[in-house]
């Protein structure tokens, strides 16, 4: 069996290189052309790797332990470490671009691909899928094996995932900026490029199964619990709300299955749980390794977990409903949401405490580890966005949020402040382990990333609340003789010192990230900042003795 | 009956994503399903028909340049936002569009009644350069869309992939696409009658002022002159006929 694996993924690749080269006969579109040329570049490389795998005589497979200990496979979440970082710049850059172009318009520079329109997916998902994606699919991998103590299944399987989910990125975002695109939010890309991700998707699905299946410990931890239900519900998410039929097998453009009414709630569940389920029990998952790790305590309550874990799932799905409030969404759908969004307040705080109180004991550890700090104070502010995005789905709060900057304003609270920072995190707790150094380049580094990124944040989520409340009254002023007080443009010229904030608060966050590629590049190629000896820990920082 | 521990779903893989498949199944089964069975979803409104194939040409350069990041289609019952942008927005006015395009941020107005609100020689300057006809706009210019030719020749597969999906397009739609995609855009064409035949309340002008060629500002201002047009609203009563 082993020894046949690598044929099997000779004939994929060999399937898929005859498939793209009839793209490149038949295609019906330049894009579409464009991406069966880099699908056919992909199948042939991955043709020869995966032929001259099948073909070595001396096949070495990697034992999966030696003397009794596993040998994990860290390999897959270094390369996942490094895509994360690169693709967080990329994403993080498309935004500040984004941000400068609604102050700025003359940065659009009025050409197809460089419009608002065709960037903003890519900037969403640019840090959603592949800053966000490449950081659980790497610790995922990185948790599953430490916490199951043995080693990741499979050879080839796991770099089909870490390669193909690039490939979906790749076609995805230059999919954008040729104008291919679905219009759903967060669900933009093509047919062609679905089926892609459905294929990767379910090869990570069986990889991280398999690697549960062969576990040391009886108990599944926690942490994978969440990283199961991430991987199981956007599998049913993405393929019910990409349901489509494309004009032609040989073409990019498709026509969803769902319309109107039905489409429109389709999109919110699928993309409410985007948020819950990519976006919060991925990191959750990340949560419940790394503060655990990092402040060297168990898990606050065991019970907390079960709670915290069906509670969140469960009540999560039914939250989609009240991106609709008003609409022709029909009344009962709507309250339904509003009210299922209310009760998912307390999952969340409960999730919230649960990491938090996990420092019981090791508080102190937040003045001299800048690493924990940033995990906790992503819990905090995951708190946050999880206490304001049940006020906002109340229909009365929604008839003045919707529509405006407040929603983004709360999406980057969460956005930045809890997916962003638990990720760096993560990224900064790994990299030592993973390229087996002593400790970070430097810690000092890290300091000014969490300044700097904290300050961005700041300014990021208060320009926002401030004008997207302002717009929202501003909609709905009426004068004294019972006319609208302000024409809609007015409401725009208004937003313009707001948006110069923001795009302000957006370099900081920036800026934040790369001093943290910096610091990543330094520690993985072994360097210790001179000024910062190792035994920096102990006795000289410690508060003097009452 | 042996206790119940959870550490029974903590040790067993399978089932632990049995269960979680079927927690997280139940809310989109619930909220979902009965919307396409439930009449009440959506209202019976005379008026609303299948786009146009010049239309439905346009709305994929809409959905293409990504308008629906800044603009909703969706006029919520609230008393500022229709007398802002007019009557509230029906179901039944989205049941042909495959996607929905209701939007979710307003960067720039509600287009959902835009149609007949402004000339064509305005939407063409406005999408040429916005800040010619609304200095204050941030909106980008679409100058290239006045330059390019509107892909028409494959318009009859798209009504096909449309009618798959539900859409009304009857063959004899199917058969004439792409005739009467050129025709509603040529006052002079011959085949105009029967294109407002197949699509009542149709408008026929050369909407880019560019008689040479259907371009994709041709396509463009045809769709959104059309957004909002198709149900007559002074004969439209909410507690009537169309109760829902």
């Amino acid at each position: 069996m082993a020894a046949l694996t690598p044929w099997l993924w000779v004939v994929f690749f060999a399937a898929g290189g005859i498939y793209a080269q009839q793209i490149e006969i038949r295609a019906q579109d330049e894009a579409f052309y464009a991406h069966g040329f880099i699908f056919f570049a992909f199948c042939a490389a991955g043709l020869v790797l995966t032929l001259r795998e099948a073909l070595r005589r001396d096949r070495y497979v990697r034992p999966a332990d030696v003397n009794g200990s596993p040998v994990y496979n860290e390999a897959i979440v270094r390369a996942g470490v490094v895509a994360s970082t690169f693709w967080g710049i990329v994403g993080f850059s498309v935004g500040l671009w984004l941000a400068l172009q609604l102050a700025f318009p003359v940065l659009n520079f009025d050409l197809p691909w460089t419009n608002f329109g065709r960037l903003r997916p890519l900037h969403t998902s640019a840090v959603i899928f592949a800053f966000g994606g490449n950081v659980l699919i790497a610790t995922s991998f990185h948790v599953v094996q430490r916490t199951c103590r043995t080693r990741l299944a499979g050879n080839i399987a796991p770099w089909f995932v870490f390669w193909g989910y690039q490939l979906f990125l790749v076609l995805a975002a230059s999919g954008y900026l040729l104008g291919v695109t679905q219009s759903k939010e967060y669900a933009e890309p093509e047919w062609y490029v679905d089926i892609w991700l459905t294929l990767v998707w379910v090869t990570y699905l069986l990889v991280f199964m398999a690697t549960l299946a062969r576990r040391r410990e009886p108990h599944i931890y926690v942490a994978n619990w969440f990283y199961l239900a991430f991987i199981v519900t956007i599998a049913m998410l993405h393929l019910v709300n990409n349901a489509t039929v494309p004009v032609s097998f040989f073409g990019s453009k498709s026509y969803i299955a769902w319309s109107g009414v039905q489409d429109a709630l389709t999109q919110w569940w699928y993309g409410h749980n985007a948020v819950g389920f990519f976006l919060t029990a991925g990191f959750l998952g990340i949560m419940y390794y790394f503060i655990p790790k990092q402040a060297n305590r168990p898990v606050y309550s065991y019970r907390l977990s079960i709670i915290h874990f069906w509670a969140l799932i469960f009540l999560y799905i039914w939250a989609g409903p009240h991106h609709l409030h008003y609409t022709a969404l029909p009344d009962w759908a709507q309250t339904l949401g509003m009210t299922f969004s209310i009760m998912l307040w307390m999952p969340s705080w409960g999730g919230m405490i649960n990491g938090l109180m996990t420092l019981s004991g090791a508080w102190d550890k937040l003045r001299t580890d800048p690493v924990l700090r940033m995990l906790v104070v992503s819990v905090a502010f995951y708190g946050m966005s999880t206490f304001e995005g049940p006020l906002m789905s109340i229909k009365a709060v929604n008839a003045l949020s919707h529509y405006t900057d407040w929603t983004i304003g709360h999406v980057h609270s969460g956005a930045l402040g809890w997916v962003g920072y638990v990720s760096f995190g993560a990224l900064y707790a790994m990299t030592p382990v993973l390229w087996k150094r002593e400790r970070l380049y430097s810690l000092k580094l890290v300091e000014w990333h969490f300044w700097v990124a904290s300050t961005g944040i700041v300014l990021y989520i208060t320009a926002m609340w401030v004008s997207g409340i302002m717009q929202g009254l501003m909609w709905r002023a009426y004068d004294t003789l019972g006319f609208l007080e302000y024409s809609f443009v007015e409401t725009v010229a208004a937003m313009h010192p707001f948006y110069v904030i923001r795009a302000l608060g957006g370099v900081l966050f920036l800026a934040g990230a790369v001093i943290m590629a910096y610091n990543l590049w330094r520690t993985a190629r072994g360097d210790i900042r001179e000024t910062e000896p190792l035994a920096v820990t102990d006795a000289s920082v410690q508060p003097a003795a009452a | 009956m042996a206790k119940f521990r959870h550490s029974t779903i903590e040790k067993n893989s399978i089932l632990m994503v049995i269960l979680t498949l079927l927690v997280v199944s139940i809310g989109g089964l619930v909220e979902i399903v009965p919307l396409y069975y439930l009449k009440s979803t959506i209202e019976t409104v005379r008026g609303v028909r299948p786009y146009t194939p010049l239309e439905l040409a346009g709305r994929n350069i809409y959905i293409r340049e990504g308008c629906y990041n800044c603009h909703s289609q969706m006029i919520r019952a609230l008393r500022d936002e229709v007398d802002r942008y007019g009557h509230y927005s029906l179901a039944a006015e989205s049941k042909f569009d495959h996607p929905f395009q209701w939007g979710s941020k307003r960067t720039g107005p509600d287009l959902a009644r835009v149609g007949g609100r402004y000339s064509d020689d305005w939407h063409r300057e406005h999408l040429t350069k916005p800040t010619s006809v609304v200095p204050e706009s941030i909106m980008p210019g679409y100058p290239f869309l006045a330059e390019r030719p509107a892909r028409l020749n494959d318009i009859a597969e798209h009504l096909k992939a449309n009618a798959t999906v539900g859409v009304p397009y009857d063959t004899d739609m199917i058969a004439n696409a792409a005739r009467d995609a050129a025709a509603q855009a040529n006052p002079d064409a011959d085949g105009i009658d029967a294109l407002m035949k197949r699509y009542p309340k149709a408008q026929v002008r050369d909407f880019d002022g560019n008689p040479k060629s259907v371009t994709e500002m041709d396509a463009l201002i045809a769709y959104l002159q059309m957004l909002g047009t198709l149900v007559d609203f002074k004969s439209y009563r909410a507690d009537g006929d169309n109760l829902r």
